[in-house]
């Protein structure tokens, strides 16, 4: 005889394998990992106690964290108010709007990496056009060595893709706004920018909460591939991000234990950051 | 009830069958992963292999191109004279990524035969014993002739263990040199490449005043390996405590922020805020600066000797790199930079015979002279070298000699045998940055090193608690 309860399990069963092969397992490894001390070829291993936590307090590490807080906070905000700026400025063309909506939507649909490698070739010191239109500026640019401008260029090309992402997002949500709860107010006297933040606004607050949810995620974790290809975390680490950091001490370096602690310590610090994050934002979202 | 048992009975079997894949795929999985045998070679009990089945030899390296095809030409010859052993090179990428995938399918229990590391990696690898099986264990355990003495003065010293003995087999070696337009120069009356930093200042100087802007620019990659590894042991300056790293593992400390590489550095820095010096971070290639004219000197491998010579399009020359002045025992030696061969352990017992067979091989002088003469490195066995020189290959590349005079220019003392420090690459990344925030006028050539001294301490530190328990 077949139990009822056992179904359940059973239905579940393949996403429980997934999930435990390639999430649960992985992180109990690197939550053991982090409290113990071997070599990079995982010989000699011994509980370290708390060591690995403390060799993450040096300098380098402080930077990253700095480099990760600037990174998402600038990248958020700039991909925010670009992508629901374009998708204001769409929503009100006409025929053409079709067109408007796939043309800032490509620049999501382009890979990380190949969008890695094309602003390197745009913005290669000396060689570039984009180097050379920005000598010609009277900048002097050179990315390999100047932190600020590599960080620049790493936040540049990452709000270039995550404001077609939240584009996307904040066309879909003016679509939902009422038209004629905006007749309404037009006939009331209201005037187009009171529209815009009086209503629109406030409707589009779960649009804003989803969105910048995600672009944090998006600016924490995904940034990876921008900046593998780029700068490589550097120069002298001015875009080694936590999660680059990490990519370095664990893969690079064969420090397992250093990557476990840091491991740990980014899913604690995403955790709060996300939690805040909700409580904020959704203090100000209304939802329907 | 009965109904809903009838109903679920057909779709249960497929579930029972799910489970039962599932199940199946996990035994596997785990019993791919278990350990190997790791039994150790043994010579008496180890059977010969067949020549209808070769045994298959994994070799991980960091050739590409054509130093990948000259690599796979010896690898052929071998396969063709040992029908009991098929050699399987396989091209891992950079340096780093075969050090970083050795250490991850050692862990993984899928290492292969021989890896291929650099340089920077010796101690990271030597100071873990259990990984490796060393090479002069292995040759004379197969009885194949095998000594220290066996290699040139620079490549054994740089991979001997305190006790003299080779745990690896040196193999690709070379040394930085200094390259120079010869046209560039003659144009601003130089008629010598500089033999001592202040003259390269002073040369710098005329350069530009002929508008010759950038008179100078190092590898790429590798310039903390060129201006500061090598600068020390050109120069005769100790680079960390303990001879370099040699004789301790605790305790080891670098010694770059002293006055010599404080000088040196800020010389660069000095050009480098006039134009004068160009480095444009470890991701960008330096070779076309040198062969497209923008810069009149490089200070660059000698392995690179080939490519220069392919690009450019103007007579050059290739000399001894320039000297701090004021350095007593300068120039003292350079040593070797490249990599040597390393023997894994835990593989079947069946493959070490073929190990050192291969080795052997490699290390005969018809395969160094081959090798050195196909690309830009030295031959690193004296017979190799003996060969060459009665080929008359130096008599016709002069340019070839220059890292030979280089590496042999004096017996080599404690502290210019090597760099031997544990995690050097992640020492190189921090050097890197320093040198970056000099050359970007960012911070003095002092404040850059102090910092670059520190976290290095740190890391040296940190190998001590990992590796010295």
């Amino acid at each position: 005889m077949f139990r009822h309860r056992l179904l359940p399990l059973l239905l579940i069963l393949p996403e429980l394998v997934v999930v435990g092969l390639f999430f649960i397992w992985p992180s109990m490894r690197a939550l053991a990992e982090a409290f113990q001390e071997s070599n990079a070829f995982g010989l000699g291993s011994r509980f370290a106690g708390l060591a690995n936590f403390r060799s993450t307090l040096n300098h380098t590490y402080v930077q990253a964290i700095e480099v990760t807080a600037i990174f998402t906070v600038l990248t958020t905000v700039i991909a925010m108010a670009l992508g629901l700026f374009v998708a204001v400025q769409v929503e009100q063309t006409g025929r053409a709007r079709p067109i408007y909506r796939t043309l800032f939507t490509w620049t999501y649909a382009v890979p990380g990496a190949i969008a890695g490698a094309l602003w390197l070739f745009l913005f290669e010191p000396r060689i570039g056009p984009g180097s050379r239109l920005l000598a010609g500026l009277g900048v002097h640019w050179n990315f390999a060595l100047s932190g600020p401008q590599a960080l620049g260029l790493v936040i540049g090309l990452t709000v270039w893709q995550q404001a077609a992402y939240d584009f996307v997002f904040f066309s879909a949500g003016l679509q939902g706004v009422s038209d004629r709860v905006l007749e309404a107010a037009r006939i009331d006297g209201v005037g187009a920018v009171s529209r815009f933040w009086r209503i629109v606004m406030p409707l589009l607050g779960p649009t804003v909460v989803f969105v910048a949810v995600m672009d944090v995620l998006a600016a924490l974790f995904q940034s990876f591939a921008v900046i593998d290809i780029v700068t490589q975390g550097g120069p002298g680490g001015s875009t080694t991000t936590l999660v680059y950091a990490l990519y370095r001490d664990g893969f690079q370096n064969g420090d397992v234990g250093m990557a476990g602690a840091e491991t740990l310590l980014l899913f604690v610090l995403a955790a709060i950051l996300l939690a805040v994050q909700f409580r904020v934002l959704n203090r100000r979202a209304h939802y329907r | 009830m009965s109904t809903t048992s009838t109903k679920w009975r057909e779709p249960r079997h497929r579930f029972l069958g799910l489970i039962a894949v599932v199940t199946a795929i996990g035994v596997l999985a785990s019993a791919c992963s278990g350990t190997p045998k790791t039994t150790r070679p043994s010579a008496s009990t180890v059977p010969a292999p067949s020549t209808s089945h070769p045994v298959n030899l994994t070799v991980w390296t960091a050739f590409s191109g054509a130093l990948g095809a000259a690599f796979d030409t010896l690898v052929s010859r071998f396969n063709a004279a040992n029908t009991g052993y098929h050699v399987i090179a396989d091209y891992k990428g950079s340096y780093s990524q075969v050090l970083s995938d050795t250490m991850a399918a050692f862990r993984a229990h899928a290492a292969p035969n021989i890896s291929q590391i650099f340089d920077a990696g010796t101690a990271t690898i030597m100071d873990a014993p259990g990984t490796y099986v060393p090479v002069h264990k292995l040759m004379a355990q197969y009885k194949l002739p095998f000594a220290t003495s066996d290699f040139i003065g620079g490549a054994a010293s740089y991979y001997e263990t305190s006790a003299d003995q080779l745990d690896s087999l040196p193999f690709n070696s070379s040394t930085p040199v200094l390259y120079y337009n010869k046209t560039e120069l003659s144009n601003a009356g130089i008629s010598t490449p500089p033999t001592t930093w202040n003259q390269l200042r002073a040369d710098a100087a005329t350069l530009g005043a002929h508008g010759q802007k950038c008179a100078l620019t190092s590898s790429g990659a590798y310039v903390m390996w060129t201006d500061l590894e090598q600068f020390a042991v050109w120069n005769g300056f100790p680079y960390a405590t303990d001879d370099n790293g040699y004789t301790a593992v605790k305790g080891v400390k670098l010694e770059i922020d002293t006055a010599p590489f404080i000088s040196h550095l800020a010389l660069l820095g000095e050009l480098a805020a006039k134009g004068g010096y160009i480095w444009n971070g470890v991701s960008t290639s330096t070779v076309p600066l040198f062969t497209n004219g923008t810069c009149a000197m490089y200070e660059q491998s000698s392995a690179d000797l080939s490519t220069i010579q392919a690009a450019a399009k103007f007579p050059f020359g290739v000399s001894e790199l320039p000297i701090q002045n004021g350095a007593p025992d300068a120039p003292q030696n350079t040593v070797v930079g490249g990599a040597s061969l390393w023997v894994l352990s835990g593989a079947p017992a069946v493959t070490y015979r073929g190990d050192a067979e291969f080795l052997h091989f490699l290390m005969s002088a018809q395969s160094q002279a081959y090798w050195a003469s196909h690309t830009g490195y030295v031959p690193v066995t004296t017979a190799g070298s003996a060969l060459l020189e009665s080929q008359n290959f130096y008599a016709t590349h002069p340019n070839d000699l220059v890292a030979v005079k280089e590496l042999n220019n004096k017996a080599p003392t404690p502290f210019t045998r090597g760099i031997r420090l544990g995690y050097l690459p992640e020492i190189r990344q921090v050097e890197a940055s320093a040198i970056a925030a000099v050359l970007s006028g960012k911070q003095t050539a002092a404040q850059a090193l102090a910092a670059a001294q520190s976290q290095g301490d740190s890391i040296l530190a940190q190998f001590a608690a990992q590796y010295g328990g």
